[in-house]
């Protein structure tokens, strides 16, 4: 390990929200790759001929555990509660998978398209430049939660729907980040070097130009995925994302909206089917959020 | 600067153009029944036969290829014709007229206390820096930004009407909706707080006001989180300067080398910030007007979207993007007026 990562390291696991922020997500994976164990997905309302509980095909639709939607309260059994028949806990464990999925996913490929439109804009310049950077201006004056809601809708509702909508209005940041920095890497030597040498122009972009420019894009991508995961539970909470039932944070709180007021004279009820899976929503994006912030920290000292 | 603006300006139609386009390219995927159900009562349409339903096709021309109907579109936009809502049962741009002073109201009562607080926070922040106080402030901002704003809302909602009965949702209570319908009551700036006093009806102000506290809070938080984060870190840079120092060494009370000599200058990235504010307060009450049910841009826009009434969502796009682009254009004419450093062009 050289001394310059090493010096780096350090200097992250000194910064006590760094840490929370780490501790949070290693906590959150651990609980994502582990839910089969901590939810088993089963329903016991079915069993086999052997007495077993049933198998669910699908593990991400909580199995309905009871006939009454009303929810009930937190007892042994079910400790954060049951809301429409189904468990909250097995809803808030497997809806770490969602969340993951949701974010990784997104970020990933939004990411990927903003790298590859950035990349040409910057490299090439001239009309390409032009045109590139007047179809992201479009794309950025539409709000993004608008954009994503109309698109959703359009595309027909659901998860893979909202990710697909939030892929396509989601790269501009990425794009501009990247032709910036592109345009400031491009005219060093040892492009220029490259370049001389003959080097194909991908060859250039994705050896030379990119492994230099790449930090701020992976800074900024950590930091934006939080708040995506924040827009796809909102768009589930207006009723186009997940449909209820599935082990989705934001929708399992667009159902809870029918009983947050509480039954007539006694508002804290219900409290439970908003808090653990708010709760666990809240805790998901503070953990990337810290995590981006210290990442941040480190490789742009000049913001605090 | 004057030809700098002039650009930008002359961008602004062909912007527009581009965004209308996007939008408009993506409701082909819906094919021509399903634009059609936008144009007809769901009780009717279910019941239509085939024959009926190629008719009513062929009547609106939702069988014409993209561009014919979007320059049909486009020329109604030029008339200020801008199709029917079928979500507000009267013509988009009516329904959009009607909206907006409510949502620019909500946005103006909450950027007072938003750019208020949290340039006063960021700076004590900055001050204190990691004393106890900062480590409070700055938790106080990254929990604020990591709180969804529909979570936040419903539990403003849970604590302030369910329990405390304080602020209830909606926009004006029943009594005060009757008054405001009824002729007496002029309509001048069509906001309604302002209204209420010209009429000379404190009552129906301070219920209007009641109405409000409840989205504010909610949008509040996140926003001072976003705000005095800036104001924070330009402000510690600031304090790094040598003019500071200087002005520390002749003795200058820390006071005012903190008010007079630090703070001007650390204004200047949070002017933007408090534009792109400004901005997303217009454009972001979407979740807020739903969550408190009230009339405005945010929830017409919701409800459009959510049951594909294209004309309207259209409308509303073309309404949130020039929101934009010119709240865009003025942020950085006062950037460059506030900082002599930076040149458009």
């Amino acid at each position: 390990m050289n001394t310059e990562l090493k010096r780096t390291l350090r200097k992250l696991f000194k910064n006590p929200s760094a840490i929370l922020g780490f501790t949070l997500l290693i906590f959150f994976t651990l609980v994502a790759i582990f839910a089969p164990l901590i939810a088993p997905p089963v329903n016991p309302m079915f069993p086999d001929e052997n007495g077993n509980p049933m198998k669910l095909d699908n593990p991400y639709i909580m199995p309905i555990l009871s006939w009454s939607s009303d929810p009930v309260a937190p007892s042994k059994d079910h400790p954060f509660g049951m809301i429409a028949g189904r468990d909250i806990f097995y809803g808030v464990v497997w809806g770490t998978r969602t969340a993951f999925k949701i974010g990784l996913i997104v970020v990933s490929a939004s990411t990927l398209i903003g790298l590859i439109i950035g990349s040409i804009a910057g490299y090439f310049g001239g009309w390409v430049d032009e045109f590139l950077m007047r179809v992201t201006d479009i794309f950025l004056s539409i709000p993004f939660l608008l954009a994503a809601m109309v698109l959703t809708t359009i595309l027909g509702s659901g998860l893979n729907k909202v990710m697909i909508a939030m892929v396509i209005f989601g790269w501009m940041a990425t794009a501009r980040l990247i032709r910036a920095n592109i345009l400031q890497v491009k005219e060093e030597q040892f492009v220029l070097a490259a370049k001389a040498l003959g080097i194909k122009n991908f060859i250039i972009i994705v050896r030379h130009i990119l492994p230099n420019t790449i930090f701020p894009v992976l800074v900024q991508a950590t930091m934006r995925l939080g708040s995506l995961v924040i827009t796809a539970a909102a768009l589930s909470f207006l009723g186009l994302g997940a449909p209820i039932g599935y082990a989705d944070w934001g929708s399992m709180l667009n159902y809870t909206r029918n009983y947050i007021l509480g039954a007539s004279g006694q508002a804290f009820t219900y409290w439970y089917t908003v808090f653990y899976p708010g709760m666990a929503m809240v805790l998901f994006v503070l953990a990337w959020n810290l995590v981006g912030d210290a990442l941040r920290d480190v490789f742009d000292p000049k913001l605090k | 600067m004057t030809a700098y603006i002039i650009r930008r300006l002359l961008l602004l139609p062909l912007i527009l153009f581009g965004v209308t386009l996007i939008i408009f390219s993506f409701t082909e995927i819906l094919g021509p029944e399903k634009l059609l159900s936008a144009y007809v009562n769901p009780n009717v349409f279910d019941k239509l036969s085939n024959e009926d339903l190629d008719k009513l096709i062929e009547k609106y021309g939702l069988n014409d290829p993209m561009w014919t109907r979007y320059f049909k579109w486009l020329g109604g936009v030029l008339k200020g014709d801008l199709g029917w809502s079928v979500t507000a049962k009267e013509p988009v741009a009516q329904a959009i007229k009607e909206r907006i002073p409510y949502t620019i109201e909500l946005a103006l009562y909450a950027m007072i206390p938003v750019i208020g607080v949290g340039i006063w926070l960021g700076v004590a922040a900055a001050v204190r820096r990691d004393k106890f106080l900062d480590h409070f402030i700055r938790i106080f901002a990254i929990i604020g930004w990591s709180l969804p704003d529909f979570v936040f809302g419903l539990i403003v909602l849970m604590i302030f009407y369910s329990v405390l009965g304080w602020f209830p949702p909606g926009t004006m209570s029943g009594w005060a909706e009757e008054i405001v319908k009824s002729p007496e009551f002029k309509r001048v700036t069509h906001i309604l707080s302002i209204d209420a006093l010209i009429n000379g009806r404190v009552d129906i102000f301070w219920d209007a006001l009641r109405h409000l506290i409840g989205p504010i809070l909610t949008i509040s938080w996140l926003w001072w989180a976003y705000l005095l984060r800036i104001t924070r870190s330009s402000m510690l840079e600031v304090l790094g300067k040598e003019y500071v120092r200087t002005a520390r060494a002749k003795g200058v009370p820390e006071k005012d080398v903190i008010h007079k000599h630090a703070r001007k200058n650390a204004m200047i990235p949070v002017v933007t910030v408090a534009g792109a504010m400004v901005i997303g307060l217009l454009s972001g009450t979407v979740i807020v007007e739903v969550i408190f049910n009230r009339i405005g841009m945010g929830r017409f826009t919701a409800q459009a979207a959510t049951q594909l009434d294209y004309a309207a969502v259209l409308g509303s796009v073309l309404f949130y993007s020039s929101v934009l682009i010119i709240g865009n254009l003025i942020i950085d004419i006062l950037y460059a007026a506030l900082d002599p450093r930076i040149r458009l062009g």
